[in-house]
């Protein structure tokens, strides 16, 4: 028989999605989580990555798991990630993003800089731009109103083109 | 009556295969396949038909080759009409392979691109029949275009 060990779900789930590590954010999260005794986070850290010693985590979960945790928290903090972002809007969580910085080797460019500011001026996300600001911005997390709910679904007009297109290919041919 | 058409959903996993997922209404009548990288997303497509690719990234060689292989491989088998993709390395090499065996083929570039396209989403502008972007200040006259976004 195995043994189960059921903990009550975390109020804050922090992910860095399912390919890299990303320290940067797991510690700034640990050491708030020390600081303020905090015991209600739950961390996926990535295959690899620095382990926070007050901080419960998995290296990756499976997406159903992944989906669950995300659904039962009360707010998402992580990385600037697409995944990561859907994830979070589609459940009508708040989400605070803290993009991964090409210049320290934590994605190959800077896309999640453009990621992150385009969507704070959408009213999308909440953005935290390094670590200091990310340890302050915790502090005010309860207050995040989560945002916008998104449709379970793609823009109308994209979905509209996708299916002219795969039904009628001589409307596109040129 | 003719059969549905075949349609080639593919793409790497986080967020590519969840702006995959947004884009399903646009395959409402045909015969979907779902590929993605990892076995756990199976969940997420209910009954539709599902395949597992190795996921590659440009800076692993062999498993570029490798995942490579497997991409034309399911191509083969499954001679789909349509091959649509949000990226990244896989949904180019389906692209390729697809365009080889006359599939029409969609590049929809992640919305993740908001300064500048990927590599594989440039790359695909070369081939693809449909070329987006989810940007409107990254559409051009020539390519790529915009409708909208997964958002």
């Amino acid at each position: 028989m195995g043994q189960f060990h059921i903990s009550p779900p975390a109020t804050i789930f922090v992910t860095v999605g399912s390919d890299i590590p990303f320290d940067r954010l797991i510690k700034a999260v640990d050491r708030w989580a020390h600081d303020k005794h905090r015991h209600d986070i739950f961390a996926q850290i990535g295959t690899g990555g620095w382990k926070p010693q007050f901080v419960s985590f998995a290296t990756l979960l499976d997406p159903p798991e992944f989906n669950e945790r995300l659904a039962a928290s009360q707010v998402v903090v992580g990385h600037a990630g697409m995944g990561t972002i859907l994830s979070a809007l589609q459940n009508s969580k708040p989400i605070l993003v803290m993009p991964r910085r090409g210049y320290l080797g934590e994605t190959r460019n800077d896309h999640q800089m453009a990621t992150a500011r385009c969507l704070l001026e959408g009213g999308k996300v909440h953005v935290a731009f390094d670590e200091d600001e990310l340890y302050r911005r915790l502090d005010l997390l309860q207050e995040l109103e989560p945002k916008d709910r998104i449709t379970p679904f793609a823009a109308p007009e994209l979905v509209r083109a996708l299916h002219d297109f795969i039904h009628h290919p001589a409307a596109h041919e040129l | 009556m003719t059969d549905p058409l075949k349609v080639l959903a593919i793409s790497s996993g986080g967020g590519h295969w969840i702006q995959l997922l947004r884009l399903r209404p646009a395959f409402e009548g045909c015969s979907v396949t779902y590929a993605t990288v990892r076995k756990g997303y199976r969940a997420d497509i209910g009954d539709a038909d599902f395949r597992v690719i190795r996921d590659a990234n440009r800076w692993h060689k062999f498993n570029l080759l490798r995942s490579a292989l497997g991409i034309f491989w399911l191509l083969v088998r499954i001679r789909p009409d349509v091959v649509i993709t949000t990226g990244a390395a896989p949904g180019y090499f389906a692209l390729r392979f697809g365009k080889w065996l006359g599939a029409r083929v969609v590049w929809v570039d992640s919305v993740a691109n908001a300064q500048e396209l990927s590599l594989s989403g440039r790359k695909a502008g070369a081939i693809a029949d449909l070329w987006l972007t989810q940007w409107p200040h990254l559409a051009a006259a020539q390519g790529p275009l915009f409708f909208g976004s997964v958002l």
